[in-house]
């Protein structure tokens, strides 16, 4: 059985589709992180002694 | 797991697509759904933004048990109408990335449970990864019939884990909440196997038609059936459902046991001479009945935690309050 032969084109696109929700996904997990943090200090940052 | 060369080797580039059939979205939706009826249910005094990242990190949790899940099972998977088009037997995912991609998302979704809520329900959600993945996965479907009653507790845990992310604590209510979804499952996956029997055993999975017979099967849902509408009924006096509640498990659980009735009393899943290849959906006729309770099935489900959900939403008073 041999290998199929794939678009160049078809498979750099796919390649690109991968790329950007890899990126994004990493985004948003930065982004849940942070919005955790700020949630769960909360008013915890604003009582805390100087 | 016995993968062949032909299965490791992509036939087209995979899109991002592929990846996301690999969390099984339409699973996925049910799990959230039964998540945030824990959740809300259970009262808890949980931040709205914290209580939705909860949700999240549970539906990424079960995507990533259905991710290890295509991985190991892509054989039999490829002998299956209903599975042979998943992304690693097609061959559009390899799947070792269908297992990075399980590992990868198990982490995430654990530790940023934990981190949002607390350490119950990041414990509950790795154990049910673990469940599903390894005990159901690879132990019990390939090696006994009873492989759907015990592996059923996978996705009978998540509004359990709902329940202990809002409130550190998963009691009573919880847990039957996660029994009403344990004893629905035989009923309705058998009910599913009774039209797709040829299937399981084409790919040697035990399925109860294929090791103890169709009419051994019809009787065994008839008994489940018996058993999970008064574990359905019991919410309303645990202070859990209120009135409305009450009233749709008990007219649905009728509904629910005459088509159990009526599938004990037919034939479906016996081989009577009829074929039908056309599709996986076009059932044979003597397997009507069969189908007509795996729908039904869905829809109580539904309707018993949309129902619970909304009363809770509501504040509707629940039928224990008035004792």
């Amino acid at each position: 059985m041999s290998e199929p032969v794939q678009d160049p084109q078809v498979e750099a696109k796919a390649r690109r589709g991968r790329n950007i929700a890899l990126a994004l996904g990493l985004v948003l997990f930065v982004v849940l992180v942070f919005v955790v943090t700020v949630v769960r200090l909360g008013a915890s940052v604003a009582v805390r002694p100087l | 797991m016995a993968m062949s060369p032909a299965l490791s080797r992509a036939s087209s580039p995979a899109r991002w697509q592929d990846y996301v059939q690999l969390l099984k979205p339409r699973v996925m939706s049910l799990v959230i759904f039964t998540a945030i009826t824990g959740l809300v249910c259970a009262r808890g005094p949980v931040n709205p933004v914290l209580g939705a990242i909860a949700i999240l990190c549970i539906a990424v949790g079960a995507g990533a048990s259905a991710s290890f899940n295509m991985w190991y099972d892509a054989d039999i998977d490829a002998k299956m109408r209903r599975t042979r088009a998943r992304p690693v037997p097609s061959g559009k995912v390899q799947g070792a990335d269908a297992l990075a991609l399980g590992v990868v998302l198990s982490l995430f979704s654990v530790m940023l449970l934990g981190m949002t809520t607390n350490w119950l329900a990041a414990g509950l959600l790795a154990f049910t990864i673990f469940f599903y993945a390894v005990v159901y996965t690879m132990w019990l479907k390939r090696s006994t019939p009873q492989n759907i009653v015990i592996g059923g507790l996978a996705g009978a845990l998540p509004p359990v884990i709902g329940w202990a992310a809002a409130t550190g604590a998963a009691p009573l209510n919880a847990w039957l909440l996660c029994a009403i979804i344990f004893m629905w499952t035989p009923p309705h996956f058998w009910a599913l196997s009774l039209y797709t029997s040829e299937d399981y055993e084409k790919a040697g999975v035990p399925m109860m038609p294929v090791t103890a017979g169709a009419a051994s099967t019809r009787k065994q849902i008839l008994i489940y059936s018996l058993l999970f509408i008064p574990i359905c009924i019991v919410p309303a006096f645990t202070g859990l459902g209120g009135l409305t509640y009450l009233a749709v498990a008990a007219a649905g659980g009728l509904v629910f046991l005459v088509l159990a009735w009526r599938v004990f009393k037919s034939r479906a899943g016996e081989r009577i001479g009829e074929r039908n290849d056309d599709g996986l959906y076009d059932v044979k006729a003597s397997s009507k009945d069969a189908r007509n309770l795996f729908a039904f099935s869905i829809l109580y489900l539904t309707l018993l935690f949309a129902t619970l959900l909304a009363e809770h939403l509501l504040d509707l008073p629940a039928v224990g309050a008035f004792q």
